[in-house]
């Protein structure tokens, strides 16, 4: 998958997540939390998440590194590199 | 006196005074034919079955009584998402319990209020669902999800109540079998006699039809309703009954105690002037008529009454081919000089709620102090012998002079037994007690 192809993936479980919100706004620089109302049990949601979908294992040191949209992409980019969208 | 009666004899609360009268000043519900007392009434007057084909993973067609509340009413997408189903009906029956008793919440101080719901079972829908997903994961638990032990605690209908509502006093399920929509309210009628809450939020609730467990278990013990019109599947007394009908519902009564109601001007439906609770101590499943017989007794004797002082007996009988029989054994034994007595039953429109149960069918019978009519048990075409009562109302219902007294039998698994009795509310003269 590619960056653009990430997002679109994080959007989607972002929008199983918290189906109340509207996620066209998202910037992806700002953290999460300061735009959508996500707690921890949230956050592993979006962990468990990319598990389910793509076998992808991030371990707990890594979670602050999906703290926003932009750092999530970066973050993921190498590790879905060869992976296929779903 | 009877010999029953010599063996229980009447033994009043402790607590005589006007703060220990507890009334129902709220009704809250969701069944299979209707989501507001009016509207269930409506239906048991009309004689309306909510009973429909379902299917379910692995069991595949069957028959279950299904609730279509508005589950987004006082609930977000999200909150659905992360709940239980039980916890969401919990949720829909307290917030219409509470509008119904015309309660200023937001000036209610949330730490006197308690949550106590009963429940047949809690966790099963929940532990049945992450199985199915991870067997697609070839049974890999690391994607078991991280909210199965908050939906899957016991506690977690009566909390999800509690957290929705802001109620920071007491709340807790109270486990117990299909007994467990009286024991919700005997609990919250207790805690307010103790003094624990000011206001008690209590009934049942039943999210069973989601697990494919409890179809399956029934269908083993042979215990399963089927009929090729699921509306005749519930049809307690009748010959030709060959079980239960699984439905989901939830009933939450806001139970006051009497000075406070007075004080605020409230509506009252009733007033829980009786209660019982025992254990048969003989079976897994199967009743026991003398030890229901003596939970009757004993409710009786707690409210000073005579059995023939009960106008309505709100039976449980579920179409099962040993309940119904035994059931009927008991209150013949208890009734036995109560020609006037009317018996009816509620599972023959919606089947059986389970936790749920116990409480629906006692608000279904509530509005009789108002219309003065006993609903029926419908599909009885064939009365079996065994389960004759002197006033069962049979398929349509029967007008009575101003009922007084409505007495609410609920049974369970592993012989637990349980009956409240609720009085009509006069309201007092000036300066009477309690005013």
């Amino acid at each position: 998958m590619v960056p653009a192809e990430i997002r679109e993936e994080i959007l989607d479980i972002l929008s199983d997540i918290s189906p109340d919100e509207d996620l066209s706004g998202l910037v992806d620089e700002k953290p999460f939390r300061e735009q959508l109302e996500l707690d921890s049990m949230d956050f592993l949601d979006i962990v468990m998440e990319l598990r389910k979908r793509y076998r992808v294992q991030i371990p707990e040191e890594d979670y602050g590194k999906l703290a926003s949209m932009g750092s999530t992409v970066e973050y993921l980019t190498p590790r879905l590199a060869e992976v296929a969208r779903r | 006196m009877s010999q029953l009666m010599m063996q229980f004899p009447p033994r009043s609360y402790p607590d005589q005074s006007a703060a220990a009268r507890i009334v129902i000043t709220g009704i809250g519900l969701t069944s299979p034919v209707a989501h507001s007392l009016a509207e269930f009434r409506a239906a048991l007057l009309a004689g309306r079955s909510g009973v429909r084909k379902y299917e379910i993973r692995y069991v595949g067609e069957t028959l279950a009584g299904v609730c279509e509340f508005d589950n987004l009413r006082y609930q977000t997408k999200k909150d659905l998402r992360r709940g239980t189903r039980a916890g969401s009906i919990g949720i829909y029956c307290a917030h219409e319990a509470i509008r119904d008793a015309g309660l200023d919440w937001q000036s209610v101080k949330k730490h006197t209020v308690g949550v106590y719901l009963g429940v047949t079972e809690h966790g099963n829908v929940e532990t049945e669902n992450e199985i199915y997903l991870i067997k697609g994961y070839n049974y890999d638990t690391s994607v078991w999800s991280h909210h199965h032990n908050p939906r899957t605690v016991a506690n977690n209908p009566a909390g999800e109540v509690a957290l929705n509502l802001g109620v920071t006093g007491p709340h807790y399920t109270l486990g117990a079998a299909c007994a467990a929509g009286n024991a919700g309210l005997i609990q919250g009628a207790q805690m307010l006699r103790l003094g624990d809450c000011d206001l008690a939020i209590t009934g049942g609730v039943s999210e069973s039809i989601h697990t494919f467990g409890i179809f399956a278990s029934f269908k083993s013990q042979g215990a399963l309703a089927t009929h090729a019109d699921p509306t005749k599947a519930s049809r307690p007394f009748d010959k030709q009954r060959n079980g239960i009908v699984v439905a989901e519902g939830g009933c939450v009564f806001l139970l006051e105690r009497l000075p406070d109601a007075l004080r605020r001007g409230a509506r009252i439906y009733g007033e829980i002037v009786g209660y019982a609770m025992n254990t048969d101590a003989t079976d897994f499943v199967l009743p026991n008529a003398e030890r229901q017989a003596e939970c009757v007794q004993i409710a009786l004797g707690r409210a000073g009454l005579r059995p023939e002082q009960i106008d309505i007996v709100s039976t449980h009988a579920t179409g099962t081919d040993s309940g119904d029989i035994q059931e009927c054994a008991a209150l013949r034994r208890v009734f036995v000089d109560a020609p006037n007595t009317c018996f009816n039953n509620t599972k023959s429109f919606i089947g059986h709620a389970m936790g749920a149960a116990g409480a629906l069918e006692l608000a279904g019978n509530l509005p009789a102090f108002d219309d003065d009519t006993c609903h029926a048990t419908i599909n009885v075409d064939d009365l079996d012998p065994d389960c004759e009562l002197p006033g069962l109302v049979l398929n349509q219902p029967k007008t009575i002079r101003k009922p007084t007294y409505i007495l609410n039998n609920s049974f369970g698994m592993l012989g637990i037994n349980s009956v409240v009795i609720i009085k009509r509310f006069a309201v007092p003269p000036q300066g009477a007690p309690g005013t």
